[in-house]
C-alpha cells in the first residue's frame, strides 16, 4: 500500500523566544514491512542529521531567531507491505536492553498485580499472553482524548482507565516487561482510511519480542497488531526516547500553543 | 585469623623500611610540638586556598575542611612501578570493555560477562551503541582505589571512571607540604605532581575531534553548590580554560558554542563534571537545567568531544567490578598486575549463603552505593547492627556484594595522643589520551579514628599527602 503523509506541527508563542533547540525523529527507516520512497523534513532554523543509539534517523533543529512561531514538517510518500504486524530485529541493540523500565514505565504495585493472570502463559506462550494482555488492557483502559500530557506514566494511565495511544503503549510495555518479555515504544502513523478529517496528532503503538517471531505490534488504541496501514517513524524505550519531536526554548513565557495537523493518505 | 598488619612506615622488628628511612629519621628528630604547629599552619594554608568539601546529610555547617594529616605516606619506585603499571593496564582494559559494549558485545558473546549484569545496570546508556569515540577512549580521567594489606599484596578495591574527585587534593596538599617541609623536599628525590593540569589538558586536547587545530576545552560543572565545586573552579584556573555551567553551552549548526564577550565560541572538548542524567535534558532527564540542549547529537556526530564519554558509568558498578581481571585477560591477553578483592555477589545462591553465615567477618556493600553508605563492616559492628542489616540483605540480596574484612595497611599519622598508625588506602589518577599515563602520587585517604577501616571523606577521614621517590 503507498502511503502519502504531512505531517506539520506549528507552535505559537505569546512571547518571542530568542532560542530553540528540538530532537525530531521525524524520518521513517526502510524494513520488511516499509520503503520510504520519498521524504522530507522542513523546520524554521537549521537543521543538522543524526542517528541515534536505536538507529533512528534524526534531526537536530536550531532556531536562533527571534520568532514567535516555529513551524515543523515531514511530508513523504512510504510503500507498506503486509506482514501481521510482525518485524525482524534490526540487530542494534540487544534485545534485553527493552526489558528495562523507565520513567513512564514504572513498574508499581497496580501493574504487578495486574500481570498475575498472564504470569503462566507469558512463560509457555509469550505471544497467547501478548494478545491476552492486550485484550484485557483495551477493556480497563478507555481511550480519551486530551486526558493525559506528555509525562503521564504508565502507572497514571491504569489508574485512571483512561488515555490516549501513547499511554496505552506505555501500560502495555511496562507489563509486558514485567513479565519477562523485551517491549519497546513505536512512534509513527495511521491510515484510518478517512482522508477528508485531518488527525489532531502522530500516533504511536507498542511491540514485544517474541522468540522465534519477532516484534510484533500491538496498536491498544485501535485494537489491532500491526497492519499496512501503520508507518514507523522512531523505537525507544518509551515516548521519551523516541518522541517524534522534543525540545526546549528560551524565552516565550508560559504560554506555547501546539497545533498538529496530520494528513495521511493513499496514493 | 588474627592477622598481623602491615605498617608501611615500621617493620615488625622496629626498624624502618627502605622506603620510609628518611620520614622515620625526620619523625625522631621533630618533636610532637612542632608536628602539631606545621598541622595548624596547613590548616591555615587550606582556610586561605578555600578548599572545602559539602558534606550531604550533615547537619552543622556543610562545607567543611577534610583533615589533612603533616606525616606523607611514601612508596619506592619499584613499589610504585606495580601499582602505575596495574593501573594502566586496568584501565586500557576498561576502555576496550566499554568500546566493546557499545559496538559488537564480544565480551557478551564469549560470556565473558552475562547480558543481564550489564543491560540490567542502569549506566548502561543505549544512546552510546554503535558511535566510536576518538581514540577508543571513554574513560578519560579515572581513579583507581588500591589498599595494601602486605609487603607485596595489594588489591584494586574500585574503580572510578565516571568524575573522580579528588585531585585537588593531590595537588593542594603537595603545596602545601612544600611549604611547611621545604627541607624534606630537598633531601629527598619526590617525584612532582604539579604537573597534573598540563598533561589533563594535553589529555583533553590530543582527544578533540579530528581536524580540530588548537581544541578549544571547557569544564562543564554543575555549578557551585555541587559538592566538587571547588575541585571543578581549581582545575579550570591551573589549565587556564573556562569554567562553564550548562547555560553557557548551546548547540547550533551541529556544533557546541559557547557564549562569550566577544559573541559565541565552538568548543570542542568538554571535560564534563556532571552526570549523564542531567547532561542533555533532550536525550536524558527533562527536568535537567544544568546541561546542554542538543548536545547527544553533536557528540553522536563526532563534533564534540565529551570527558568521560556518556555511558562509562556501567565498567565501574560493583557488579561489573568481579569481571575486571577477566576482562584484562580477555581484551589484553596478559595476566592482572593488580588483583581485586575476592567479591561474592550475594544475587548468587551459594554466595547469599555463606555471606549470611559470616556477617561478622565481612564487609557488605550496597551495589550502587558510594562514599561509605550503606555498608556494614562486619567485625566492627554490633550483633544488633548486624541483625538490621542481615534483613535489609534478605530483602534485596542482588543489591549487595560481600568481601572479607581487608587488614589495611597502616601508615604514621599525627593523632591526638601522639605519632599512632592508622589505615590508609590509595587513588592514583590514570589519565588516558593520546597515551596512557598515571600521575606518580595520588590521593592517599587516611581514617583517623583508631582502628577504623573507613577512610571517607564524608564519614571521617582525612587526607595525607603521596611521596613517590625516585630511583
Amino acid at each position: 500500500m503507498r502511503i502519502v503523509v504531512r505531517h506539520r506541527t506549528v507552535y505559537n508563542y505569546d512571547h518571542a523566544i530568542r532560542y530553540s533547540t528540538q530532537y525530531l525523529r521525524l524520518t521513517p527507516r526502510n524494513n520488511p514491512s516499509q520503503r520510504v520512497i520519498r521524504w522530507n523534513v522542513e523546520g524554521q532554523g537549521r537543521l543538522s542529521p543524526w542517528t541515534d543509539g536505536f538507529g533512528n534517523l534524526c534531526h537536530t533543529l536550531v532556531c536562533d531567531e527571534i520568532v514567535n512561531q516555529i513551524s515543523v514538517s515531514a511530508n513523504g510518500i512510504v510503500e507498506t507491505t503486509e506482514l501481521n504486524g510482525v518485524l525482524p530485529d534490526d540487530g542494534i541493540l540487544p534485545i534485553k536492553v527493552f526489558l528495562r523500565p523507565t520513567q513512564l514505565t514504572q513498574i508499581d504495585s497496580e501493574i504487578r498485580d495486574f500481570v498475575v493472570p498472564y504470569v503462566e502463559t507469558a512463560r509457555s506462550n509469550p505471544l497467547d499472553a501478548a494478545h491476552e494482555l492486550s485484550q484485557a488492557l483495551t477493556e480497563r483502559i478507555v481511550y480519551t482524548e486530551g486526558s493525559s500530557h506528555v509525562h503521564s506514566t504508565a502507572s497514571d494511565a491504569l489508574k485512571n482507565g483512561r488515555g490516549v495511544c501513547q499511554d496505552m503503549a506505555h501500560v502495555f510495555i511496562a507489563c509486558a516487561r514485567e513479565l519477562g518479555m523485551p517491549a519497546r515504544y513505536v512512534s509513527g502513523y495511521l491510515y484510518t482510511g478517512d482522508e477528508a478529517t485531518p488527525q489532531v496528532a502522530s500516533h504511536a503503538w507498542a511491540a514485544v519480542w517474541i522468540e522465534g517471531l519477532g516484534w510484533v505490534s500491538f496498536d491498544l488504541a485501535n485494537k489491532t497488531c500491526g497492519t499496512e496501514r501503520h508507518i514507523g517513524l522512531a523505537v525507544g524505550l518509551d515516548y521519551a526516547s523516541s518522541a517524534p519531536l522534543r525540545g526546549v526554548r528560551e524565552g516565550g513565557s508560559e504560554s506555547e500553543r501546539m497545533d498538529v495537523q496530520v494528513m495521511v493518505t493513499q496514493a | 585469623m588474627q592477622r598481623r598488619l602491615f605498617d608501611e612506615m615500621t617493620s615488625p622488628d622496629g626498624s624502618a623500611r627502605p622506603a620510609y628511612r628518611h620520614i622515620s629519621d625526620w619523625l625522631k628528630w621533630s618533636t610532637l610540638d612542632r608536628l602539631r604547629q606545621r598541622s595548624t599552619e596547613a590548616e591555615v594554608l587550606f582556610r586561605r586556598l578555600g578548599i572545602t568539601f559539602i558534606v550531604y546529610g550533615d547537619d552543622g555547617g556543610t562545607e567543611r575542611l577534610i583533615p589533612f594529616d603533616v606525616i606523607p605516606r611514601v612508596f619506592s619506585a619499584d613499589e610504585w612501578k606495580r601499582l602505575s603499571d596495574g593501573s594502566i593496564q586496568r584501565v586500557r582494559a576498561l576502555n576496550m570493555f566499554l568500546h566493546d559494549l557499545y559496538h559488537d558485545r564480544n565480551v557478551m558473546r564469549a560470556g565473558i560477562i552475562p547480558e543481564d549484569v550489564i543491560l540490567a545496570n542502569a549506566q548502561y546508556q543505549p544512546q552510546m551503541q554503535g558511535f566510536t569515540v576518538p581514540g577508543g577512549i571513554y574513560t578519560h580521567i579515572a581513579g583507581i582505589d588500591i589498599v595494601r594489606v602486605s609487603e607485596n599484596e595489594f588489591y584494586v578495591l574500585e574503580d572510578n571512571l565516571r568524575s573522580p574527585s579528588g585531585v585537588a587534593y593531590m595537588l593542594e596538599n603537595r603545596q602545601v607540604m612544600m611549604r611547611l617541609f621545604p627541607e624534606l623536599f630537598s633531601e629527598m628525590r619526590i617525584a612532582p605532581v604539579d604537573h597534573y593540569p598540563d598533561v589533563l589538558l594535553r589529555t583533553l586536547r590530543g582527544v578533540a575531534p579530528g581536524g580540530a587545530q588548537d581544541p578549544t576545552v571547557v569544564l562543564l560543572t554543575p555549578g557551585a553548590y555541587n559538592s566538587a565545586y571547588y575541585e571543578h573552579a581549581f582545575l579550570a584556573d591551573e589549565m587556564g580554560i573556562e569554567l562553564v555551567e550548562g547555560a553557557d553551552l548551546f548547540v547550533a549548526d551541529n556544533a557546541v558554542f559557547m557564549r562569550t564577550t566577544e559573541g559565541p565560541r565552538r568548543v570542542d572538548v568538554i571535560y564534563r563534571r556532571i552526570d549523564d542524567d542531567f547532561i542533555d535534558p533532550l536525550a536524558f532527564r527533562h527536568d535537567s537545567s544544568l546541561g546542554v540542549p542538543g548536545l547527544l547529537s553533536v557528540y553522536r556526530s563526532g563534533r564534540v568531544t565529551i570527558a568521560n564519554a556518556m555511558g562509562t558509568g556501567v565498567a565501574d558498578d560493583k557488579s561489573i567490578y568481579p569481571y575486571v581481571p577477566a576482562l584484562v585477560r580477555f581484551y589484553l591477553g596478559e595476566e592482572p598486575l593488580l588483583a581485586n578483592v575476592p567479591t561474592y555477589l550475594l544475587r548468587e545462591k551459594d554466595d547469599l549463603a555463606y555471606t549470611l553465615e559470616h556477617l561478622d567477618e565481612l564487609v557488605v556493600k550496597e551495589v550502587h552505593g558510594s562514599g561509605g553508605y550503606g555498608m556494614l563492616v562486619g567485625p566492627a559492628s554490633t550483633a544488633a547492627q548486624i541483625e538490621i542489616f542481615r534483613h535489609k540483605i534478605l530483602a534485596n540480596p542482588s543489591n549487595y556484594i560481600a568481601q572479607p574484612t581487608l587488614a589495611l595497611s597502616t601508615c604514621p599519622t599525627l593523632v591526638e595522643q601522639g605519632i599512632a598508625p592508622r589505615h590508609v588506602d590509595l587513588r592514583p589518577y590514570v589519565l588516558s589520551g593520546e597515551e596512557t599515563v598515571v600521575m606518580p602520587g595520588g590521593l592517599t585517604r587516611v581514617a583517623l579514628v583508631e582502628g577504623s577501616l573507613v577512610v571517607n571523606s564524608s564519614q571521617g577521614g582525612g587526607t595525607k599527602d603521596t611521596w613517590i621517590l625516585e630511583e
